[in-house]
């Protein structure tokens, strides 16, 4: 702590343009705190496996343990609506005028959005998390390695999402913004085959699907437990980030160019 | 490091222009280190626009802004401007305490905490929720904030609208007992006692230009100028209009009414250069006045006796 001396000799700027652990920590425990955000992202998800994953736990799906397959498309699911509302984060404090009293301060835009990105990664990891956890204790059975690859693939995967979400955060101030893109995001969902396998559709239903993007999310969280990882999967994931990311820069741009 | 000469706040033929509206017209305002300024006009009359350009919220369409000789992003990077705003955004789900936990994890260096806890007089309600604070206390969490980098100038844009009579008093001292380290504080207010009770500078600002600056005391004198009213059948308006300090004549039948500063020299004119009787003189209110003053129909040529003044 420094003394309250009014005019200290030497005024320095932050480093790394404000971004520090404490802020970090703070944002966290608050994003953590906000109730309607804890039941969108660890209660939705794991309600819906209990729902569609245990009445089919002895069921076998491609082949594998349909238990096993719907865990990790529901832990995908929870990773997308978590890292996509902490990325939307931006909508609520952008309306509330937060973001105009943070310019008041030496912390660089660039860092606000990076703390954004980090906190939605957490926000997607703590989903993912919680889903496998009440899996593994209510018997889904799969190797140590499918349990990590897969656990780690539809975390890293949801940073499409933590991109997608500061791309409608910067496009819609609005504080209500989940209640939008909440919706959008269980149609997308369906379309990358997260809560019925994809097989069930027509062919060209199963054709658009594959450009859509929780598409390629899907298929590489479960291709540790099922296989069939492709190179489409991968460009799905990657072009979809880039463009979501790259929206979501123009925005930010426009944003603090305008204020 | 400081230097005697370098100003808190130096602008010069600052201009914003919205659409056709020119909010704030070729404004040139220099503000000394320790300076405490009152920033009085009427709403609409180009404050805001002009804090929010010395913060670097806006970009002025000509002119400059320099706080302590830096543009406004390097003033607020290094802590050295802080601002309370008229509505600044503050996210419900923080605790207060939080709030100013995170923000000054942003500076390089910052007041601890508690410290400004205890300066802004919300100690006591560190661990609430700013959701379920009341506006003056999340008043006082703004000052708080704008306390944390120990700033040298602190901007105050209408810090007590909303606030009632005795929210106001309380905010005002706190502000005065931390002004005392030399501080340069700068507030936009349109309430006249608040700028007369707490500023030892008043500028005046109609229309985005500067039509009076100075003392509180120059201010008041300027502001409460007297009414001269006489009976005179006759009277010759243009002439009685050209007399020094007069800020208007009307004629209602024999009746002359003139609006003066010098309101001894309207009278000896009309006592020995004309057939005037029943000569009255009387105060103006001094709100009345200042309405006089900043409203939009206020004769130009105060502005310009004013403005040349300083």
């Amino acid at each position: 702590m420094t003394s309250s001396t009014a005019q200290p000799q030497t005024r320095q700027v932050p480093p790394l343009g404000g971004l520090n652990l404490t802020a970090l920590r703070l944002e966290i425990r608050r994003v953590l705190r906000n109730r309607r955000t804890l039941v969108f992202i660890l209660i939705f998800p794991t309600v819906f496996f209990v729902l569609f994953g245990l009445p089919a736990k002895h069921e076998v799906l491609a082949g594998h343990s349909a238990l096993a397959y719907i865990m990790i498309s529901m832990a995908v699911y929870g990773a997308m609506v978590g890292t996509t509302s902490g990325g939307a984060a931006v909508a609520v404090e952008r309306s509330l005028g937060w973001s105009r009293q943070l310019r008041l301060t030496p912390l660089r835009p660039v860092a606000y959005v990076l703390m954004k990105l980090v906190t939605a990664m957490v926000l997607g990891l703590i989903a993912v998390v919680v889903v496998f956890v009440v899996g593994a204790l209510t018997g889904v059975r799969m190797p140590l390695h499918v349990w990590l690859l897969s656990a780690l693939a539809a975390w890293l995967c949801s940073l499409v999402f933590a991109a997608f979400g500061l791309f409608v955060g910067f496009l819609l101030p609005s504080e209500n913004v989940m209640q939008y893109v909440g919706p959008l995001l269980a149609i997308l969902a369906v379309f990358g085959g997260v809560f019925v396998p994809l097989d069930v559709f027509s062919h060209t239903l199963q054709d658009i699907a594959k450009f859509t993007p929780v598409y390629g999310v899907g298929v590489i969280a479960r291709s540790p437990l099922v296989g069939g990882f492709t190179a489409t999967a991968v460009a799905n994931v990657v072009i979809w980030t880039a463009l979501f990311g790259f929206g979501a820069m123009r925005l930010f741009r426009r944003d603090t160019a305008r204020v | 490091m400081a230097t005697d000469q370098e100003l808190a706040v130096d602008l010069r033929g600052l201009t914003k222009r919205f659409g056709p509206v020119t909010a704030v017209n070729d404004l040139t305002l220099a503000v000394e280190s320790g300076e405490i300024v009152a920033f009085l006009g009427p709403n609409g009359a180009g404050k805001t626009t002009t804090i929010d350009m010395l913060l670097g919220l806006s970009r002025p369409d000509a002119g400059t802004v320099r706080v302590y000789g830096k543009t406004p992003a390097e003033a607020i990077a290094r802590g050295e401007v802080s601002a309370v705003m008229q509505t600044g955004g503050l996210l419900k789900d923080f605790t207060v305490g939080e709030t100013l936990q995170y923000t000054a994890s942003l500076y390089a260096h910052a007041r601890s905490v508690a410290e400004v806890l205890e300066r802004a007089g919300i100690t006591d309600i560190a661990d609430r929720r700013v959701g379920k604070c009341s506006g003056g206390q999340q008043q006082r969490l703004r000052f708080a904030l704008a306390l944390l980098s120990d700033p040298r100038l602190l901007l105050l844009d209408e810090p007590t609208a909303g606030m009632d009579v005795e929210g106001r008093r309380e905010f005002w001292s706190a502000i005065r007992k931390d002004a005392e380290h030399g501080r340069t504080v700068m507030f936009a207010t349109h309430y006249l006692d608040e700028a007369d009770a707490y500023a030892d500078r008043i500028v005046l600002i109609r229309q985005g230009s500067i039509v009076a600056d100075g003392t509180t005391g120059e201010i008041k004198a300027l502001a409460s100028g007297r009414v001269v009213r006489a009976t005179l059948p006759g009277a010759d308006q243009a002439a009685l209009a050209a007399l020094p300090g007069v800020e208007s004549v009307e004629l209602h039948g024999d009746t002359v009414v003139v609006r003066a500063a010098d309101s001894d020299g309207v009278a000896r004119h009309l006592l020995t250069q004309t057939e005037a009787r029943d000569l009255e003189i009387t105060s103006r209110n001094l709100e009345e006045a200042f309405i006089a003053l900043t409203s939009d129909d206020a004769p130009e040529t105060i502005a310009a006796a004013t403005g040349s003044e300083r």
